[in-house]
């Protein structure tokens, strides 16, 4: 009896070990997020959720966003710009087929750049392919895009996800059933739950090293907390509760990452509008505005402070904070001279975001302490996209805007914040002419600067994106260059 | 009993003639455009007509009420905005979880308030009595979201027992999905079952003190054999009127629930669809909880009727 006994204590112990020995890595994975996607097609709607989810898992337009930012060759191996900078030609790389298996080739890309540049287009970025002319195809893997004038961001442009390239088979159901060419494939949506999606076998590239994965949407905070606590989920991106962050920070089982984001938050304030219309309000309002606190406050202390509309990872970022430092004294007599009469009421419209919530009442508060008499209005989205961004009806209001270099927004007068200045808009139109990077950095330094020295609006601080990953999950990005979530280099370390 | 039922379901028609009228009214005076929401703050105005006309956003609000109605009546009730899918296959896929969940939550409050109101009546002012009371108090006042934290800290958090929430789908098997139903349902039926267990208590010492109790006791009946035979059936009223309206309730009201356990329920799809203007399916999704609301009620007149057969003639 004890023989066998302990010959069968032998035989588990060596199956275990065995089975320890010869244990694979997990190759699945559930990120949670705490937006779902509306539908699939990131090339008709503006909500980042859904390039979270397709963005070069799915999806794979002509260059890419690399996890710093750079632009990297995509579906498009290499390119040539013609001497003027008007044609780009585009040499597509070879065997790349979508997940239906029919071929990629240039008459997808000649489709999806012309069904984006339609009249009838829902392409909520369509001023991205404003500029193309025309659309050829030279030969199965080469196409020529004809632009109407140089255009410095072109490349950049391309690698958005508002760009990806789509197949005229499968755009009837793109919405829900989404055909690309990336390294995963849509598999399933259990809609207000999760979606799933699968390795793609017959990948052109690095294939996946993940068999599986599942975006799990969790929009209440607490409920967040509670599931990456219970070990529900492997991933939460863009964690929404920074006030649980050091409790995570502390727990073995998990790493928190803190990275940055394409977010500029500012204090918009209405350009066209007394008193913001006096430069000197609105310099003093810059000056009344202690960064920290509204940092330390309202985002719990995650957040880098700018001076101006620029990300601060951009190689090209001026730190511009300077110009725009705390001091209510300044501030005090800069509305003196604008002959503003103490206490005068402004209107402050505050979008649902806490930071702009809670940024609000400390922004409101920092004031009036100097003499200005915010009176806060909280709205929803959809009351804010209607009355301030297009009806223009606020004094101030906070917000994050999170497309990527969007410095531009400043050369457009009727922008909601309203701006007006004739040589910003002359030197961005010159930016977009300007090809050669020396020349572009230096006129990117100016811009920055000179939005800052009109006190345009308040600069806050960028928007910090926080990751919460269990510590075996490898090889997700920091830093946020475009909404995506890519899974394509991610792996368990054993 | 024919004429009961008739006057009833004419009633119940014209409540929800006019219930359209108001939640498409209510809806229309929402600022916000569908369209602005969906394409964000770089959407140019050719864009925007072009998704609204996509949209049938405009046509005026006479062809879009009839539109919607008469969609309504024939089974289909339009696209979303926002998901581009039918109206019909969401609120479908929606009530797979929402329903189980209600039934769930309903019975086992009913399981624990019956027996608990019956056992606090027949032992009125003794210890049983004072401890189910001193507990309902205690489950009434506490919120049931705060509840549905405290139990996803023990039970997922600490205990790992459950998920902290979601729902695998009935594909993945009834006991799974059963089992992520059942923190929500717990924390959803806590507060019912303690009020259902003092409208049962309440009502069956209301009916105790009848006239026709004191016969039957004077007949040779114990207090219990009294209580069985004829209190229960006539204290269910009330009870069933309760039960009546917090299956309303649980079918819509489990938003903060369904939240706290984003669980993919007609209550967050709605939550969902108010934040993104999507106004097709806030309308539809309103309108079927105002059904099931009208329907329920009706319902439980009918169960009066049988149940006290001196309404028939009301």
């Amino acid at each position: 009896m004890t023989r066998i006994f302990s010959a069968a204590t032998f035989a588990s112990v060596i199956a275990l070990t065995a089975g320890g020995a010869f244990a694979q890595a997990r190759t699945d994975l559930t990120l949670a997020m705490q937006l779902e996607p509306p539908h699939l097609d990131p090339t008709s709607a503006a909500a980042g959720a859904i390039d979270s989810v397709t963005y070069s898992n799915i999806f794979e337009g002509l260059t890419r966003f690399g996890a710093d930012g750079s632009i990297n060759p995509g579906l498009a191996r290499d390119w040539e710009i013609s001497e003027d900078g008007l044609s780009y030609t585009f040499m597509l790389r070879d065997g790349v087929t979508f997940h239906d298996g029919s071929a990629m080739d240039a008459e997808d890309v000649k489709f999806s750049l012309d069904r984006a540049r339609a009249e009838d287009s829902a392409n909520a970025q369509k001023g991205l392919f404003a500029g193309i002319e025309t659309v050829e195809v030279m030969d199965p893997l080469t196409v020529k895009v004809t632009l109407s004038a140089p255009n410095g961001m072109f490349l950049f442009n391309m690698a958005w996800g508002d760009a990806v390239i789509v197949a005229p088979e499968s755009i009837e159901t793109i919405k829900t059933a989404p055909v690309g060419t990336g390294a995963f494939k849509f598999d399933s949506w259990a809609q207000g739950d999760s979606i799933t999606l699968v390795k793609n076998q017959d990948y052109w590239g690095e294939p996946a090293q993940l068999d599986r994965a599942t975006f799990k949407f969790i929009s209440d905070p607490t409920a967040a907390f509670a599931a990456t606590m219970a070990g529900d989920v492997d991933v939460f991106s863009a964690f929404p509760a920074p006030e649980n962050l050091p409790q995570f920070d502390a727990d073995p089982r998990f790493n928190v990452t803190i990275g940055s984001t394409e977010g500029e938050t500012i204090l918009a304030m209405n350009n066209k509008m007394p008193p913001f219309d006096n430069i000197k309000v609105r310099q003093a309002v810059a000056h009344a505005i202690d960064r920290q606190a509204i940092i330390d406050g309202a985002m719990f202390g995650y957040g880098t402070p700018i001076g101006t509309h620029f990300a601060p990872h951009n190689p090209d970022y001026v730190d511009l904070t300077e110009l725009s430092a705390y001091d209510p004294e300044q501030a005090k007599a800069l509305l003196k001279e604008a002959g503003v009469e103490d206490g005068l009421k402004v209107k402050m419209t505050l979008p649902p975001p806490s930071y702009a919530r809670r940024g609000g009442e400390i922004i409101a508060a920092q004031l009036r302490a100097v003499g200005l008499d915010p009176q806060i209005e909280n709205v929803e989205w959809a009351q804010w996209l209607e009355t301030t961004f297009k009806g223009k009806d606020f004094g101030l209001t906070i917000i994050s805007h999170t497309e990527p270099m969007d410095i531009a927004i400043y050369a457009n007068p009727d922008y909601y914040f309203q701006y007006d200045n004739p040589e910003f808009q002359k030197l961005m139109e010159d930016l977009n002419l300007e090809t050669d990077p020396a020349a572009r950095s230096e006129m990117l330094k100016t811009a920055q600067t000179t939005i800052a020295e009109d006190y345009v609006n308040g600069f806050l601080f960028q928007l910090p994106l926080h990751t919460i990953a269990k510590t075996e999950v490898e090889g997700l990005w920091v830093d946020m260059p475009t909404q995506a979530a890519d899974l394509t280099g991610v792996y368990w370390a054993e | 009993m024919l004429r009961y039922t008739l006057t009833r379901l004419l009633s119940l028609i014209l409540s929800l003639a006019a219930a359209s009228v108001v939640i498409f009214l209510a809806i229309e005076i929402l600022p916000g455009d569908p369209a602005a929401m969906m394409l964000g703050v770089n959407a140019q105005e050719d864009t925007l007509a072009a998704l609204r006309e996509q949209l049938g956003l405009d046509g005026t609000p006479w062809q879009r009420y009839s539109s919607w109605i008469g969609g309504l009546l024939t089974g289909d009730f339009g696209i979303s905005y926002t998901y581009r899918t039918p109206v019909a296959e969401m609120i479908g896929a929606r009530l797979q979880v929402s329903l189980p969940l209600a039934l769930y939550a309903l019975g086992l409050s009913t399981l624990i308030a019956f027996p608990a109101g019956i056992w606090a009546a027949s032992r009125r002012g003794k210890m049983a009595d004072i401890g189910v009371m001193g507990v309902t108090q205690l489950g009434v006042a506490i919120p049931n979201f705060w509840f549905a934290m405290l139990m996803v800290l023990v039970f997922a958090i600490n205990l790992r027992w459950f998920s902290a929430g979601g729902f695998p789908g009935w594909d993945a098997g009834f006991w799974a999905g059963m089992k992520a139903l059942t923190l929500p349902a717990v924390a959803l039926a806590l507060p019912q079952a303690s009020i259902l267990a003092r409208v049962m208590r309440s009502s069956l010492l209301d009916t105790l003190s009848e006239d026709y109790i004191r016969t039957a006791r004077a007949k040779g009946l114990t207090r219990a054999q009294a209580l069985w035979r004829h209190a229960l059936r006539n204290a269910l009223i009330p009870v069933l009127t309760i039960i009546g309206l917090q299956f309303s309730f649980l079918l819509a009201g489990g938003i903060i629930i369904e939240n706290v356990f984003y669980l993919p329920g007609l209550g967050r799809l709605i939550f969902q669809a108010i934040s993104a203007r999507d106004l097709i399916v806030v309308e539809s999704v309103v309108m079927l909880l105002v059904f099931a609301v009208v329907l329920v009620n009706f319902l439980v007149e009918i169960a009066y009727a049988i149940v006290d057969p001196r309404l028939r003639r009301a």
